[in-house]
């Protein structure tokens, strides 16, 4: 079977132009504006690029980084649905960085529309903007879009290999190919004779692609159905290849420490303590930091420690207090966005009652189980770098400049990632490690952070605060105008990205603010951008991880005001608006047996957040034991549509929903002197076995279009338990962490 | 000068200073990388390897001080022949990014190695050790449940 290093060297080898060994490929559609990556050598066909065959075994390319929410195993079953392979049959591979791999739906999230109520015509609209991301070579994981963006692709890419193969078997036995049937990695003949995909491999490369129509969706053998994790048994067993992993002759391993007041300069260092530490080969340099290259990951570790570095100051306010007063007062200036404007919310209507709330979230870090880190060769005119990573292209143009080479000239391995959550999405690992390579030529080198780098050297979810004023009359909601105000993401990336300045209308900020599926006649949600130099980047869900603590905490108190069962409010709402939302919240209601009472000792807190095409309904009970408060069981509905593996669709809500209930619970990132002042899991914790919530999830399948599916469960899992707390205690989290104002089991 | 270590049957002769704990000995060093690197303090038991077949975090144990033979997630069972509670990871698919679960699965064998019959409480004081960002908290508790079951019947 193909190993993508022998097709990337030979890549390589061969550039753009030639075509190897005699064997052509069949050009397809899909990836006419961008070359086919993949260059069959002797005896392989690349049918396109995502299907590789040779006379040993058929290899699917699935581009997409494999983070844990299972991408490897559905993309390969979409491709394998239509090709007719057995997916434990074959192998599957990540593949290089390439154009070919662009992300077709990441675009498409950019229209001002609210999602929920997208039209016909806008959802076309979405995916003509696919092409954008064609044109820009987004390969990129992220937004809950690889299922919505290969759908489609991939089952035809699969349908046109599988025909191309039916057409080289017809031609071997000279029959017509509607006489051929296919199965299981074979063309069937009329007389029940099988070929091998494999053997018919070469002739089929000859061929120009043949094109053919989708299979209905009663026909399918995979989708629509719970598939094993092609990942699972490598994962159990030790031997899945993380960043980290990578080993390779000759290897050496290093530490960094960059600027802890972060953006700041390095004004100078001694090293020479460090210079004669056991196992030390060499100091780099790093222009805004420094590295160690030893013989053992940990010799480098102490001895980066022990450096003396003096670090210049950081280009944000040095305390915390004094950076959410810079928040606050972004309330102040003229709004980036106004993106909902329903109605009138300057004039209360008649007789309704007006309430406010101010809430305020912390900056968050990623924390991903495997800290940042990328192993880097470099050779003075190539440069090939190893990590998990959610954007290969895109880390292949910013390794390729700092190294001063071609894009053409550096490769790059993309590995299973330990936990993306959008800060693998990020470039500054791959560039670390590529800034020590180059200073040890020809030798790999592993840069690992530690885990207090890694804390304390994020692109965090931004602090953000929002003012909420609403209404209500008659038990129902009349009102609701909301500002929120927090640093860009979108425009920071943008700027980080391509260097470019970005202005314009933020969507991220206030998206989970202003989309929310609910009727209400006044209904004004503005964003305010505030200017910080702290990094931000996109953190599972991005805006919708404060909007959706926000929006729906707010919702709680409208209820609360409108004297209502939350739940019914909510339903009665969301009805008119969108059916499914409504769904998932009947849902819950029912899987709970949400009565609206609860015993003593007992709270239970609804929630609603739609995000990312997906509505996901959320009810979290609380329990009052001797004093201390655990979450003892959680409740989820989702409905994206048309659920590609259910089981794995389970697994990302209940997990989404975990990552948002740690950060409710435990995650703060707070600032003293410039510095981050967390480091290592005992000062940002999240949940454990003992605190984490049993679980039970309900996958709908009502949307008319597709959802995402690895961030949405984490939304409405913080007002959820906020609202959970309230029903226990009379007490109200405007703030998070909850830690701070609850005592909560730890 | 070398040390001698003993991990899953095969004796080593490492040459790197004592005070190196044994987690980047197993990894940088003997080239076992299944044992995972999370925190280096013992806070998220993603190294948890056994000494002797008790559960311990090597990122804490320096390798002079190795008690005696070691068992990393590669010795207990590999993709080919699996352990019953590497099975039952499998039958429950627990993993989601997979990179906690080397250390998961280390605890939760010590665990049943221990206690074969094991409470949602014994799970949870076992367990509380071992962190995972992805939450795969209940798939995790099912698969040792399931393992102490199907363990009991051999």
């Amino acid at each position: 079977m193909a190993s993508v290093g022998k097709i990337l060297r030979r890549t390589f080898l061969i550039g753009s132009a030639a075509v190897v060994g005699g064997v052509a490929f069949g050009a397809y559609y899909v990836s006419r504006p961008a070359p086919n990556p993949l260059k069959p050598g002797e005896g392989e066909a690349a049918l396109n690029p995502f299907v590789l065959i040779d006379q040993n075994g058929v290899t699917l390319f699935a581009p997409r980084a494999e983070m844990g929410q299972g991408v490897k195993t559905t993309w390969a079953a979409l491709i394998a649905e239509e090709l007719d392979v057995d997916l434990d049959q074959v192998t599957v591979l990540h593949g290089p960085a390439a154009a070919a791999y662009y992300n077709s739906a990441m675009m498409g999230e950019s229209l001002p529309n609210k999602g929920y109520d997208i039209s016909n015509f806008q959802h076309n609209l979405a995916e003509a903007l696919g092409v954008v991301g064609r044109v820009l070579s987004l390969q990129v994981t992220g937004g809950s879009t690889s299922m919505k963006d290969g759908f489609e692709r991939m089952r035809l890419a699969g349908a046109s290999a599988r025909e191309t193969l039916k057409q080289a078997a017809a031609n071997r036995l000279d029959v017509d190919p509607s006489a051929l049937k296919t199965a299981s990695g074979f063309v069937i003949a009329p007389d029940g004779d099988k070929i091998a995909y494999t053997e018919l491999a070469i002739e089929a490369a000859a061929i120009e692609a043949a094109e053919a129509p989708l299979r209905d969706p009663s026909k399918w053998r995979y989708l629509g159905r719970t598939q094993p994790r092609l990942d699972m048994a490598g994962k159990v067993t030790g031997t899945a290849e993380f960043g980290v992993d990578v080993r390779l002759p000759g290897m050496k391993f290093a530490a960094v420490r960059m600027n802890p007041k972060l953006g700041g300069v390095m004004n100078g260092y001694d090293d020479s303590a460090a210079k004669t530490m056991p196992g030390v080969e060499k100091v780099v340099n790093l222009g805004t930091g420094v590295a160690v290259v030893a013989n053992n990951t940990w010799l480098a570790n102490q001895a980066v420690e022990a450096i003396d570095v003096d670090w210049g100051d950081a280009p944000y306010p040095s305390e915390t207090d004094e950076i959410f007063s810079h928040i606050a007062k972004a309330f102040d200036d003229a709004p980036n966005s106004t993106m909902r404007d329903d109605g009138d919310v300057t004039t209360l209507p008649d007789g309704a009652s007006e309430i406010t709330a101010e809430y305020k979230v912390p900056y968050l870090a990623h924390a991903t189980m495997e800290p940042m880190n990328a192993t880097a060769l470099f050779t003075g005119n190539a440069l090939e770098l190893w990590c998990g990573n959610q954007a290969p292209t895109l880390i292949q143009m910013r390794v390729a400049n700092v190294a001063n080479l071609d894009t053409e000239a550096v490769q790059i391995h993309t590995t299973y990632l330990g936990g993306g959550f959008g800060r693998r999405g990020e470039f500054d690992f791959g560039e670390i490690a590529t800034k020590v390579a180059m200073a040890m030529p020809n030798v790999p080198v592993q840069t690992t952070w530690s885990r207090e780098e890694d804390m304390r050297h994020d692109f965090y979810r931004p602090g953000a605060m929002a003012r909420m004023r609403g209404a209500v009359k008659d038990g129902q909601a009349v009102l609701i105008d909301g500002q929120v105000a927090a640093q860009s993401c979108a425009q920071q990336a943008v700027n980080r990205y391509t260097g470019l300045p970005a202005a314009g209308a933020d969507k991220v900020l206030v998206e989970g603010f202003f989309n929310q599926p609910y009727a209400v006649p006044n209904y004004r949600m503005s964003g305010h951008v505030v200017d910080l130099d702290i990094p931000v980047g996109f953190w599972r869900s991005v805006g919708n991880s404060h909007n959706g603590f926000f929006h729906e905490t707010f919702m709680d108190e409208l209820a609360l005001a409108a004297d209502r069962d939350p739940l019914d409010f909510r339903l009665e709402l969301a009805k008119s608006e969108h059916a499914p939302s409504a769904g998932c919240l009947e849902a819950v209601r029912e899987m709970s047996n949400w009565t609206g009472q609860t015993a003593k000792g007992v709270g239970r807190g609804v929630a609603l957040a739609y995000s990312f095409g997906t509505p996901v309904a959320q009810v979290i009970e609380v329990v009052d034991e001797d004093g201390t408060i655990r979450i003892n069981k959680a409740w989820i509905a989702c409905d994206m549509g048309l659920a590609l593996d259910p089981d794995n669709v389970k697994a990302q809500m209940f997990g989404g929903m975990m990552y948002g209930l740690s950060a409710a619970c435990f995650g703060e990132i707070t600032f003293s002197e410039g510095e981050v002042e967390q480091f290592n899991f005992p000062d940002y914790d999240a949940l454990r076995m003992h605190t984490a919530p049993q679980v039970e999830v309900r996958v709908l399948e009502t949307n008319r279009h597709m959802g995402g599916a690895g961030e949405p469960g984490t939304p409405p899992s913080m007002p959820a338990l906020g609202n959970a707390l309230f029903d226990l205690t009379g007490e109200r989290a405007r703030t998070l962490p909850l830690i701070n104002q609850f005592n909560l089991l730890i | 000068m070398a040390t001698s270590l003993k991990v899953n049957g095969t004796s080593h002769q490492v040459d790197l200073p004592d005070d190196v704990p044994l987690l980047w000995v197993l990894r940088d060093e003997v080239g076992l990388t299944g044992t995972k690197f999370g925190c280096g303090v013992a806070a998220c038991g993603a190294c948890t390897v056994h000494i002797d077949g008790e559960a311990v975090r090597s990122c804490q144990v320096t390798l002079s001080d190795v008690w005696g033979d070691v068992t990393t997630i590669e010795g207990i069972g590999s993709p080919d022949a699996m352990a019953t509670i590497q099975q039952a990871w499998v039958d429950h698919q627990v993993a989601q990014c997979g990179y906690c679960q080397s250390g998961q699965i280390m605890q939760a064998a010590a665990l049943l190695a221990e206690n074969p019959d094991p409470t949602d409480t014994d799970i949870d004081d076992a367990m509380q050790g071992n962190l995972c960002r992805c939450g795969t908290y209940p798939r995790i508790r099912a698969a040792i449940q399931d393992a102490a079951l199907k363990l009991k019947e051999v």
